[in-house]
C-alpha cells in the first residue's frame, strides 16, 4: 500500500502535467485527443517508430543512470550538456586518428574514448567542489559553456570537415568511419548497438551503488558526510568518483550521439541543444521521475523518449510545436519535486493509521541539498 | 591590433559592454535578493526566455515599449508565485527545481514564438535618450560631447535603471526592515521565525522581487535586440546565477561582474568585426568569462561565504 502511494504520486504529478499539455494543445484550437494519438501513434505506432524512441531513450537512460550516482553522493549534477559533448569529442577525435582499425577493436576505444572524455568534464568539478569548496552547480553549469564552445572551435577549425573548409563551412566533422559506427541490431530500424548498451549501464549502475563496497560509500557521503568521515570514507575523493561516474555514463550518451546517427559524424549549430537534443536536462527530468533509481530510470527514460519522438509526429499531424515537449519536461520536473510533501503527508496519514514504519520509498524525499557546506 | 587601440573604438567598444552588461546585471541583481533570503532561483534563465518573448510579443502588436517592459514584468511575477509555491511551501529541492522553471521556460517560449509569430520579425530597439519621445532634444547634446557622450548618454532607460537598481539593492537589504528580515531568514530562519518573522512570507516576496527583475531583464535583452528566437538568452541567466556567488552576494561586486561579461562580449565582437582574431580565436575567447568565473569561484569559495540558510527550507520545530 506504501509502495503504492509512493509510485502513484509521481504519476499524479505527470498527469497533472499531461493536463496541463491538454489545456495548452486544446488553447493551440486543437483536440487534446487527437494530440495524445498524434504522440502515441508517433512513439508506438510502427516498428520503426518504436525503434526511433528506444534510441532517443538512449542518451536520456545513460544520462540519468549518472545522474543518479551523483545525486546519491549528494552531488547535484547539471553538467551532463557538457559531459555529453566532452564525450562525443573524444570519442570522434578515437575514430578520426584511427579510422582504419577493425570495427571489434574500434568500437570498444571509441566508447572508451567517450566514457574517458565524459568523466574527465565529470571529475572537474567533482574536484572544484571537494578540494575548493566550489558549488558544483555552478561549475558544471560554466563547463557547459566551456564544452559548447570548445565544440564550436574545434568542428568549425581543426576537425571540420576538409570537404567544408572551401564550401559552405557547415561546422561539422567528415562523415566517421564505418568501423566505428554502432550496428543496427534489426535490419532496416534504427535500433542500434546504443540501446542495450544503456540498459546495461543502468544496471551496472544499480549494481555498483547497491551491491558494492564502493556504491555503499558514495551513499554513505550523500547521506551524511560527517558519519561517513568519521567511519573513515575520504568524502572528497568519493564525490570526485561520483561525479567522473556521471560524467561518463554521460560522455558515452555523447559516444551515442555520434555512432548511433545516420550521418555519422559530429554536428554544431552554436549551442548544445543543436547536438544534444537537450539530453543533458532531460536525463535530469527521467531520473527524477525514475525516482533517482537507476533501474526505475529505464523504462522513465522510454516514457520521455516516447514524449519527445511523439511530439515530431504532433508537429507534423497538427502543427503544434514540438517544444511542447521540453514546456512538459519542465512542467513534470516542477511536479514530481514538489511532490515529495504531498508524499510525505500521504505516508505519515498511512503510518498513523497502521501503525507502522514507513520503509519505502527511499528516493527523493533523500534528494540531497546543495551546500558547499555539506563538504567543507 | 593597433585599429582597436584608439580612443574611440576602445569608448565605443566600453559603451557597447555596458548595454551588455544590462540583462546580466538585473537578472543577477534579483537572484541576490532571492538567494540572500536562502532561496537559490535557478530557473532564471527560462523566466528570462518566457519575459524576453512577452515583451517581443507585446512591441510586436502594440509597438509600445512601456507595455512590453510592464508584460515582461507580470510574466516574472506569474513565475515567481509558481516558484514561491514549489519552493518555499512544498519544499521542493531548489537546485533542480530552477532546471523545471528553465526547462518550462525555454520550450514554452518557443512554443508561444512559433505559433503567435514563425518567423524572425524585427521589432523597434528600446530608444537612446536622444531618441526618447518628447524629449530626446534635450539629450542631443549630452551625446554630442567628445568621448563621454557615447560612453554615458547614448544608452537606452532601462541601461540607467539597471545601474540605478545597485545603490536601489543595496539600500533594500541593508537599510529597511524589510532587507533585515530576508538576511535574517537567509542566515538563521529559526532565529528569525522565533523573533516573529515570517519566513515563508519573506521568502515568497524575496523571490518575487527576483523573478520580476529576471522578468525585466528577458524584456529588456529581447527589446535591445529587438528580435526574439529559440533560446534567446543563450544561458545568460544561469550565468547570472554565477554573478551572485561571483559577487559575494554583495550588489557592487555583482554589478563588476556583470560589467567584466559585458566587456568580455563586447570585447570579442569588436575584435571579430575588426578582424583582429578569426572565428576560431573568437569560440575560445567565448569560453574565458566560464573560465574566469570558475577561477573566481575557486579563489572566493573559501573566503566569501553566502547566506547559511541558501537553499535550505524551513521548517518550523
Amino acid at each position: 500500500m506504501k509502495r503504492l502511494v509512493g509510485a502513484s504520486v509521481p504519476l499524479l504529478a505527470a498527469l497533472v502535467a499531461f493536463l496541463f499539455g491538454a489545456v495548452m494543445i486544446l488553447a493551440l484550437g486543437e483536440n487534446p485527443l487527437s494530440g495524445l494519438a498524434a504522440i502515441i501513434d508517433g512513439a508506438f505506432g510502427t516498428g520503426d517508430r518504436l525503434a526511433a524512441t528506444a534510441v532517443r531513450a538512449v542518451p536520456l537512460l545513460l544520462v540519468g543512470a549518472g545522474i543518479t550516482i551523483a545525486f546519491r553522493a549528494n552531488v547535484i549534477n547539471i553538467g551532463g550538456e557538457g559531459q555529453i559533448i566532452a564525450g562525443a569529442l573524444l570519442s570522434t577525435v578515437v575514430a578520426l586518428v584511427i579510422p582504419d582499425t577493425p570495427k571489434v577493436l574500434l568500437i570498444p576505444l571509441v566508447i572508451l574514448g567517450g566514457l574517458i572524455g565524459g568523466a574527465i568534464w565529470g571529475a572537474i568539478p567533482g574536484a572544484l567542489k571537494a578540494y575548493a569548496s566550489v558549488n558544483e552547480i555552478l561549475s558544471t553549469i560554466m563547463l557547459n559553456i566551456v564544452a559548447i564552445q570548445l565544440m564550436n572551435y574545434l568542428l568549425r577549425g581543426p576537425m571540420i570537415d576538409p570537404i567544408e573548409v572551401d564550401g559552405s563551412r557547415i561546422p561539422q566533422t567528415e562523415r566517421l568511419t564505418d568501423n566505428a559506427a554502432l550496428p543496427t541490431l534489426i535490419e532496416g530500424t534504427r535500433l542500434h548497438l546504443g540501446v542495450p548498451i544503456a540498459i546495461v549501464a543502468a544496471i551496472i549502475v544499480y549494481v555498483i551503488l547497491w551491491r558494492t563496497p564502493l556504491g555503499f560509500k558514495l551513499r554513505a557521503v550523500g547521506h551524511n558526510p560527517d558519519a561517513a568521515r568519521a567511519a573513515g570514507i575520504s568524502v572528497e575523493r568519493n564525490i570526485v568518483k561520483a561525479m567522473a561516474m556521471s560524467g561518463a555514463l554521460s560522455g558515452l550518451a555523447g559516444v551515442t550521439l555520434v555512432f548511433g546517427s545516420e550521418s555519422l559524424r559530429m554536428v554544431t549549430d552554436g549551442g548544445s541543444a543543436g547536438f544534444t537534443g537537450s539530453a543533458g536536462f532531460n536525463g535530469i527530468v527521467a531520473a527524477l521521475f525514475g525516482a533517482l533509481h537507476p533501474l526505475w530510470t529505464i523504462p522513465s527514460s522510454f516514457l520521455f523518449g516516447s514524449l519527445l519522438t511523439g511530439a515530431t509526429e504532433l508537429q507534423r499531424e497538427l502543427q503544434i510545436p514540438n517544444a511542447l515537449a521540453i514546456a512538459l519536461n519542465g512542467l513534470i520536473v516542477l511536479f514530481v519535486v514538489s511532490s515529495d510533501k504531498v508524499r510525505d503527508w500521504l505516508a505519515r496519514r498511512l503510518d498513523s493509521s497502521t501503525g507502522q514504519k514507513v520503509d519505502e520509498p527511499p528516493a527523493p524525499d533523500s534528494t540531497p541539498e546543495a551546500t558547499p557546506e555539506s563538504v567543507a | 591590433m593597433s585599429q582597436f587601440f584608439t580612443l574611440s573604438v576602445l569608448i565605443a567598444t566600453l559603451a557597447t559592454a555596458i548595454k551588455f552588461a544590462v540583462p546580466y546585471l538585473l537578472a543577477a541583481l534579483g537572484e541576490t535578493i532571492g538567494q540572500r533570503s536562502g532561496v537559490l532561483n535557478l530557473g532564471v534563465d527560462g523566466i528570462m526566455l518566457l519575459g524576453a518573448f512577452g515583451a517581443y510579443y507585446t512591441v510586436l502588436e502594440t509597438d509600445s515599449h512601456l507595455l512590453g517592459l510592464i508584460v515582461g514584468i507580470a510574466i516574472g511575477l506569474i513565475m515567481g508565485v509558481l516558484y514561491a509555491v514549489v519552493t518555499v511551501f512544498l519544499h521542493a529541492q531548489q537546485g533542480i527545481s530552477g532546471i523545471g522553471i528553465f526547462l518550462f521556460g525555454l520550450g514554452f517560449s518557443d512554443l508561444l514564438f512559433q505559433e503567435l509569430v514563425g518567423t524572425t520579425k524585427p521589432v523597434k530597439p528600446l530608444p537612446t535618450l536622444d531618441k526618447l519621445p518628447g524629449v530626446g532634444g534635450i539629450f542631443e547634446p549630452l551625446i554630442e560631447i567628445e568621448y563621454l557622450g557615447p560612453l554615458l548618454f547614448d544608452h537606452n532607460l532601462m541601461t540607467y535603471t539597471a545601474f540605478l537598481l545597485v545603490p536601489a539593492v543595496t539600500w533594500l537589504l541593508n537599510k529597511t526592515t524589510f532587507g533585515m528580515n530576508v538576511r535574517a531568514v537567509g542566515e538563521n530562519p529559526q532565529a528569525a521565525d522565533s523573533l516573529g518573522v515570517s519566513v515563508a512570507r519573506t521568502r515568497f516576496i524575496a523571490i518575487m522581487f527576483g523573478c520580476v527583475l529576471a522578468g525585466l531583464a528577458g524584456a529588456t535583452l529581447a527589446l535591445q535586440l529587438a528580435v526574439f528566437q529559440h533560446n534567446l538568452t543563450n544561458g545568460i541567466g544561469f550565468i547570472a546565477v554565477a554573478l551572485v556567488y561571483f559577487g559575494a552576494w554583495q550588489p557592487r561586486w555583482v554589478m563588476a561582474g556583470a560589467l567584466l561579461y559585458g566587456l568580455v562580449t563586447a570585447t570579442r565582437l569588436r575584435w571579430q568585426s575588426l578582424d583582429i582574431i578569426p572565428q576560431g580565436a573568437s569560440d575560445i575567447a567565448a569560453m574565458t568569462p566560464a573560465i574566469i568565473t570558475i577561477l573566481a569561484l575557486v579563489l572566493l569559495a573559501r573566503r566569501a561565504r553566502g547566506p547559511a540558510a541558501l537553499t535550505k527550507p524551513f521548517t518550523r520545530h
